[in-house]
């Protein structure tokens, strides 16, 4: 294998200007495809954890048929106490969990007392909030980042629009679910920077002052946030806890909890799904381009060799080692094209990174990009580059295989 | 036993609805550790039977017997496994790998069709090496050796595996005259140091009166035989 090798690179470096061009296009692809990967990817993770750590958190926990009425935040579809003990009870047993955070979703008109609006709010654990979003407290653009209770955050555009500082009072006025209405003064403690996604415009506010705002007599339960130890569990995990939850029935012998991962709660999932997509039409694209090329390369090779193969073939070397030694050129020319593509990919994703180039998304602006390569990505794309490489020489090394040497060898 | 035993041997080839008979019925013998000349003029046959015999082509009828072996009976890899192991060839424009050195030429066939083990290889080829006058050149590549040379070290990659039989088709054609008559005197030395039979193809008649039997080809038919003094047992 050794000499079939060193013969097969030698003939790759006789011709060295198409060698040089094929592997470059090889090269060219496979560093567009893993910078496209690692940018793609970079803006996907960000997306997924301004979404995930910033307002959802990695999974969500509701009553039944409560996410088909969510624009609406029914007060009539929260948890009861004993449903939530139930639900805690399980939770707390799930060694994956990192944390929990129970919230209390309303709508609310919120007044300055000159100006008045409507708001949505999610009324929290401080504590376990953090712990389920904890990019939540680095969205304070003003004022405290612990709050506490007979305080308010609120998003920045409200705060613009309203005119409302830190500092200020306001007031939350909201309909309970018996259909009375009711009041709580609160001090504005801080600006919340506004995120894109489902939730990244809501005003936060103690769970304790939701309760009493919304007048319940026992404290009733919205949505629990769930975050995971290990993001990359988390198909896995909500496989197993859904089937858990499912266990749990109502009097009616319904189930009484509805789980949904961040990818159903988000739009943004789909833009996920599209980056993904794109990154799937980008390797079929380097797919092509290493098909094309080395099939080409390798179709000429043996077109040119004809008398060589037949001299090869006169002197007794089998069909097999004939086969091996085209199979071993297109093989080298993948390698190598694999290996410098990876290398100067690297390199420029190394290059963009020193850079510290910044970009906007929605209303968050100046976003630093972090290029990160993963190794899998690595070794996946090297391995499609060489896979194609040998598939495309295939046919070229068969029919050099096959040639009859008397043929072969009239071949001018 | 003879080496070679033709037995009215005749090769058709077709193309489309044409039909041209190459070999017309040929029958021969050629013994052992002969030099033997297959002369005649362009189309009469020559290579035609010299394929034949080197198993590089089967026989449309008649029986075609090497070294006890009915090639028409073999497959293409049986075929290729008797030409590595029996049959040595001299090319016309020498066929050397280009990509190879002179040595690595030489050793191209124990390497990839015999599969000789390392330790055993580099004696038989710097022996031949030597034999053939090409020691000095062995780690030039062809380009970089003139074309006497580079029809010795195809002297040399055609006797390293000891073959029962090399083939020669016009292999003095691309050479001036006193290098064709070097590398035939050449031939006849090796046949005489390592008693392999050389059969080669030529209608050079100066070169051809330096074989020990001379067959004459015309049409696709064996028209005359005959025999010099030397090693001609045939």
């Amino acid at each position: 294998m050794g000499n079939l090798l060193k013969i097969a690179i030698r003939n790759l470096f006789r011709y060295k200007r198409r060698t040089l061009l094929t592997s470059s296009l090889i090269t060219i692809g496979v560093v567009f495809v893993l910078v496209f990967v690692s940018i793609t990817g970079s803006f996907k993770s960000m997306m997924i954890a301004q979404n995930t750590d910033a307002m959802l958190g990695h999974l969500q926990i509701h009553r039944k048929g409560y996410v088909a009425s969510i624009e609406n935040l029914p007060l009539n579809l929260n948890l009861k106490p004993k449903a939530m003990a139930r639900l805690e009870n399980i939770l707390k047993e799930q060694s994956e969990i990192e944390a929990y955070s129970p919230r209390i979703k309303f709508g609310a008109m919120f007044s300055t007392f000159v100006e008045t609006t409507n708001i949505r709010l999610n009324g929290v654990y401080p504590d376990k909030e953090s712990a389920v979003a904890p990019l939540l407290p680095a969205r304070v653009l003003e004022g405290e980042k612990n709050l506490k209770r007979g305080n308010i955050w609120i998003p920045e555009l409200l705060a613009k629009g309203m005119k409302a500082k830190v500092g200020d009072s306001v007031v939350i006025v909201a309909t309970n679910t018996d259909g009375s209405v009711n009041g709580k003064q609160f001090k504005v403690a801080g600006i919340l920077e506004s995120v894109t996604g489902p939730g990244g415009r809501d005003g936060y506010i103690h769970i304790e002052d939701a309760a009493e705002v919304l007048r319940m007599g026992v404290m009733e339960i919205s949505e629990v946030a769930v975050r995971l130890k290990d993001f990359d569990q988390l198909d896995s995990f909500s496989g197993k806890l859904s089937t858990l939850l499912a266990q749990e029935l109502n009097q009616q012998k319904k189930p009484i909890f509805e789980l949904h991962t961040w990818e159903k709660l988000s739009p943004f999932y789909n833009i996920a799904r599209i980056i993904d997509l794109m990154t799937l039409f980008m390797k079929l694209m380097l797919i092509a381009v290493v098909l094309v090329s080395i099939m080409n390369v390798m179709i000429m090779s043996v077109y040119e060799r004809i008398r060589e193969i037949g001299t090869m073939a006169a002197i007794g070397t089998p069909p097999g080692r004939i086969l091996s030694m085209f199979l071993l050129e297109g093989l080298s020319l993948g390698i190598g094209g694999a290996i410098l593509g990876n290398l100067a990919g690297s390199i420029i994703i190394f290059i963009l990174n020193l850079l510290k180039i910044s970009y906007n998304f929605g209303r968050q602006q100046g976003l630093i990009l972090r290029a990160d390569i993963n190794p899998v990505d690595i070794i996946v794309l090297s391995l499609i580059v060489i896979a194609i490489a040998v598939i495309a020489s295939l046919q070229p090394a068969f029919k050099a295989s096959r040639m009859e040497p008397i043929k072969a060898l009239r071949h001018v | 036993m003879s080496l070679v035993i033709a037995e009215q041997v005749r090769k058709i080839y077709r193309t489309g609805e044409t039909e041209v008979e190459a070999l017309k019925g040929i029958d021969c013998t050629i013994e052992p550790g002969s030099f033997v000349s297959f002369v005649g003029p362009s189309g009469s046959g020559k290579t035609t039977l010299l394929n034949l015999i080197g198993c590089l082509d089967k026989p449309s009828e008649g029986t075609l017997i090497v070294n006890g072996t009915d090639i028409a009976a073999l497959n293409r890899t049986e075929g290729a496994s008797f030409r590595g192991e029996h049959v040595g060839f001299i090319f016309q424009d020498f066929n050397l790998l280009p990509v190879l050195t002179v040595y690595e030429n030489i050793e191209y066939p124990l390497l990839m069709v015999q599969q000789i083990p390392a330790k055993d290889r580099p004696e038989r080829i710097l022996r031949l090496l030597k034999a053939v006058g090409m020691l000095e050149q062995k780690d030039k590549y062809p380009d970089q050796i003139s074309g006497g040379q580079k029809q010795r070290v195809s002297v040399a990659r055609a006797l390293v595996t000891n073959p029962k039989l090399v083939l020669a088709d016009e292999p003095t054609a691309n050479l001036d005259h006193n290098t064709a008559y070097q590398v035939i005197e050449l031939m006849k030395n090796m046949r005489d140091e390592f008693n392999t039979t050389f059969i080669f193809s030529t209608h050079d008649q100066k070169i051809v009166g330096e074989a020990e039997i001379i067959y004459t080809l015309e049409d696709g038919l064996l028209t005359d035989r005959q025999v010099k003094g030397g090693n001609g047992n045939g």
